[in-house]
């Protein structure tokens, strides 16, 4: 999709021909997130079209408790010490970003008045300068009044190096200044088309000057707010118990009407996730699960017992092959899979495609992944009703065979085929997990069919997703013919999620394989075109540029992409939640409650 | 005997400081740093995690590592957890009256099975009752906990959905509702580990008594014309009780290392699974302190184990 065309969609949503929501979609298979295609609306104009969430109760408070389970507990409740999203999920319940995306990625204000855009002046020179307007009333949980030099403190607090903030990636590039006790400016270094950083999301929570003023920098740890939060979220803190238990009590002044529903939360931590699924789908012992990596069958008889429900959300996760572009076998320079070495057979591109026709990507999500994930041949993400008509995979055995015979790969004896005295046999790795394995074995039969031979090679995670330079065995390393693991887009904007297919982010021994280019697939083409959107300050020709290098990185064919993986959770059968792809589950908490009848 | 408690204690010292020293080593090599979390996240940047590793030490050698933690802990500061912040004695603390009530608790109910069911066998061995017991015994420690853990929850929360399987730890009811609460989230994890540990200690009850009860002074006894129910338990069980009494000394410290198992299955939020979350996260800290007051017990109770040995075996003697 070109630039014009891209411009031509907008001017339809503008227009009202086209439904915000399909445009969304649309972008969201073309390889962006949600919460950019929404931006690039927004830039264009186009008001966001907020469905309020539909919240039946009216009057605050009365809901018991919520009962929550993390199978991977909190350690800490200060959101910008999180060392992964379990902990966000803790701190949100207490502390809230000015706004958040929602499912079709929408900006919805939470402690912002409004969501800044070109005509309401809140984005000006172009993305260059964002004005936030503070809601007004708003008290944190002591009493104290929450304005404009809290987001000030919060964005000091961050950016400062030895407060090492988690978050400081984003603080440490922009300005904040305070216009009154309710309006804040945040300044970037240059027109930013994708401004929603600070302040918003899972990294934007904001923190109270009067809490951890004291505290910035080296001493940032002895904080007691650390440990007793005090936010403006729906519920207030009453107790926490590292890697074990966070509970909350309903905030009686709490800044939405009638909000929240509960009279208390309790987020219990520990176990596994299947065994928590069966507490919130089997027992209803609790009401809601985050994140059950469990595989689809056993979901579904848990279900059958009528207590609770499986929650699919569409993100931005994807399980994929990486056939590697180096030699993983033999040292150069006294380096494995340099990148001056290459590899004997995926440097041809018959033997590329020839894998990809082998990967039978609706077995593996009709057996293996069931409802949690769907087929994909994009390397992004598409619901079933958007994948593009253009865009096939195919399984085809026969095919792969062809196309082996025609490069030259001729069977041997054994029925492993050969080309100059080279063997077809790879080594397949990936981290042990009950799918992958399955999946493995799936890819393996059908290479057996075609005349490759793999031989499996399972990794514990913890070492498999380590950044242990001494390790051989570790994905960043690669240092084996083929790998297989999810990559996830965390970061709605895509310049993160595409520099991983840089020249200058090759996996190397000189970046201690911290490179985020894995596979080690280079294209000049596609370095320019990320060079390109780097300094691109029109959102649409960015966009368009993403687009492409998407295109490049998936026709270099040493990327496979296998099935798209939805987030799962569970709930009971009464819970309406607010989920979303793009933020965190509790993002919404707000707005979550007990009703008579179920809805997804 | 102050002597020898003092020899005992002086041989403790290099032994834990040896201890120490393997445990670190090994933690160190270990693969993989606490930050892999962050490693993972491309939304932060890698200086984030530079700073922290220097922040907290995890740069500098090893030797220098391991020095400072000991000179912070000889000063009784245990230092804190690189992933919750959290001093780790408070983390240690907040996890201690949850793994003595569950473990203590089901400590008590293996020793409560063990001692009966194993005097009776013994006392009539190869009847019908000791059959059945052994029997059951074999059973119950040949069933690794968390197979009958998952049998019970099977049974009790799924099938019959009369228990609980998730343990809470703050239960916000008060007076019995609080107890009952407690009790019956308690019962499963405790009559797993109860029962696997029983089975194993009535063995040790009834092979003991069976080397007593063919003693001479037992044959007198009943000569005598004592009543059996005298003979047994005022002769054969407080001599028989000798070897279980050490037996059951040097278990205790297990009560403080939690189980890590079935913490993990019921979710029981106690040491062992503060153990297990920390070798998984590579929490140096709190893998040390809890492994290495596991090890301070475990010297001290084998020394307490050996003191009551000589105490109720009169001729034994220490020098």
């Amino acid at each position: 999709m070109h630039e014009k065309e891209l411009r031509h969609l907008i001017e339809q949503v503008r227009e009202g021909r086209l439904p915000r929501r399909s445009f969304i979609q649309q972008m969201v298979a073309l390889g962006l997130t949600a919460p950019t295609a929404s931006m690039l609306l927004m830039h264009a104009g186009v008001a966001q079209s907020q469905t309020p969430p539909a919240y039946k109760p009216t009057k605050r408070g009365g809901g018991g408790t919520l009962r929550a389970l993390w199978w991977q507990g909190t350690t800490l409740l200060q959101p910008h010490f999180a060392n992964g999203t379990k902990d966000q999920e803790g701190s949100r319940i207490f502390y809230e970003p000015l706004a958040s995306w929602d499912r079709d990625g929408n900006l919805v204000p939470i402690l912002a008045a409004e969501i800044p855009t070109p005509q309401n002046g809140g984005v000006l020179e172009g993305g260059k300068v964002v004005r936030w307007r503070l809601k007004q009333g708003v008290k944190w949980h002591d009493g104290t009044p929450f304005t404009a030099d809290d987001c000030v403190f919060t964005w000091e607090f961050a950016r400062e190096p030895a407060t090492a903030a988690v978050t400081s990636g984003i603080y440490k590039d922009v300005t904040v200044v305070k216009v009154d006790s309710h309006t804040i400016l945040v300044s970037f270094s240059k027109a930013t088309p994708f401004w929603a950083t600070a302040f918003c999301a899972a990294e934007g929570m904001v923190i109270p000057k009067h809490v951890f003023g004291p505290y910035i920098g080296a001493k940032s740890r002895e904080a007691p707010g650390n440990l007793k939060p005090v936010g403006t979220g729906p519920y207030k803190f009453v107790d926490f118990k590292p890697g074990d238990m966070v509970r909350g009590t309903i905030n009686t002044d709490y800044h939405m009407p009638n909000r929240p529903y509960f009279d208390a939360i309790e987020m219990k931590g520990g176990g596994d996730a299947v065994s928590a699924a069966r507490a919130v789908l089997q027992t209803g012992e609790y009401d809601y699960a985050w994140n059950l990596q469990v595989e689809d069958e056993v979901l579904k008889r848990m279900e059958a017992s009528g207590k609770g429900r499986a929650n699919m959300v569409p993100s931005g996760n994807i399980e994929f092959l990486q056939l590697n572009a180096t030699d993983p076998w033999n040292e150069v320079d006294g380096e494995r899979a340099s990148i001056k070495s290459k590899h004997f057979a995926f440097s041809d591109a018959a033997v590329r495609q020839a894998m990809a026709v082998l990967a039978d990507r609706k077995g593996i999500e009709d057996f293996i992944y069931g409802r949690t994930g769907s087929a994909t041949s994009n390397f992004l993400n598409a619901p079933a009703k958007f994948r593009s008509p253009n865009t096939k995979f195919e399984f085809n055995v026969d095919k792969a065979n062809q196309i082996l015979d025609a490069a030259g790969w001729k069977r041997g004896s054994d029925g492993i085929r050969e080309k100059d005295g080279k063997k077809m046999k790879f080594v397949y790795q990936t981290s042990i997990n009950a799918a992958r394995q399955k999946a493995q074995a799936v890819f393996k039969q059908a290479c057996q069919k075609a005349g490759i031979d793999l031989e499996l090679k399972s990794v514990t995670a913890s070492v498999f997703f380590s950044s242990d330079v001494a390790n051989p065995d570790t994905y960043g390393k690669f240092w084996a013919d083929i790998q297989m693991y999810t990559t996830t887009m965390t970061q709605p904007d895509a310049e993160r999620f595409m520099d991983q297919y840089l020249t200058r982010e090759i996996s190397s021994r000189a970046n201690k394989w911290q490179g985020r280019n894995i596979s080690r697939w280079r294209s000049d083409e596609y370095d320019k075109a990320h060079l390109a959107a780097e300094s691109e300050m029109d959102p649409v020709k960015r966009a368009a540029l993403f687009i492409r290098m998407n295109d490049l990185a998936v026709a270099g064919g040493h990327i496979i992409p296998l099935i798209s993986r939805h987030r799962v959770s569970g709930a009971s059968t009464k819970l309406v939640t607010a989920l979303t792809g793009w933020d965190l589950d509790f993002s919404g908490l707000q707005n979550w409650y007990r009703d008579g009848d179920s809805k997804a | 005997m102050g002597s020898y408690v003092l020899r005992r204690l002086l041989i403790a010292v290099p032994s834990l400081l040896g201890i120490s020293v393997v445990l670190f080593t090994v933690l160190a090599l270990a693969p993989g740093d606490p930050f892999e979390e962050l490693a993972l996240n491309p939304n932060v940047p890698a200086e984030v995690r530079d700073q922290l590793r220097k922040s907290f030490g995890l740069d500098d050698p090893v030797w220098q590592r391991y020095f400072r933690w000991l000179a912070a802990m000889l000063q009784g500061n245990w230092g804190y957890s690189f992933i919750s912040r959290v001093d780790v004695d408070t983390l240690i603390l907040q996890r201690v009256p949850v793994t003595l009530a569950i473990i203590g608790a089901s400590q008590v109910l293996a020793l409560a099975i063990a001692l009966p069911v194993g005097i009776l066998s013994a006392a009539r061995p190869y009847s019908w009752f000791d059959r059945i017991a052994s029997t059951l015994a074999f059973v119950g420690f040949s069933l690794p906990t968390f197979f009958t853990g998952l049998l019970l929850i099977l049974l009790f929360s799924i099938t019959l959905d009369w228990l609980p399987f998730v343990y809470r730890a703050d239960i916000s009811a008060t007076g019995w509702q609080w107890w009952w609460e407690h009790i019956r989230q308690a019962i499963m994890p405790v009559a797993v580990l109860g029962l696997f540990q029983g089975a194993s200690w009535m063995r040790y009850v009834r092979s003991a008594m069976l080397d007593v009860i063919r003693l001479d002074y037992v044959t007198t006894a009943r000569s005598k014309g004592l009543a059996e129910r005298v003979i047994l338990l005022k002769h054969v069980v407080r001599n028989a009780l000798i070897p279980v009494v050490t037996l059951v000394a040097l278990q205790l410290p297990a009560v403080f290392g939690g189980a890590i198992v079935t913490e993990q299955i019921f979710r029981i939020p106690g040491i062992g699974s503060l153990l297990i979350d920390a070798i998984l996260r590579n929490d140096t800290p709190v893998v040390m302190a809890v492994t290495f007051v596991f090890s301070c017990l475990v010297i001290v109770f084998n020394l307490i184990a050996d003191l009551l040995y000589g105490w109720l075996d009169p001729r034994i003697t220490y020098r």
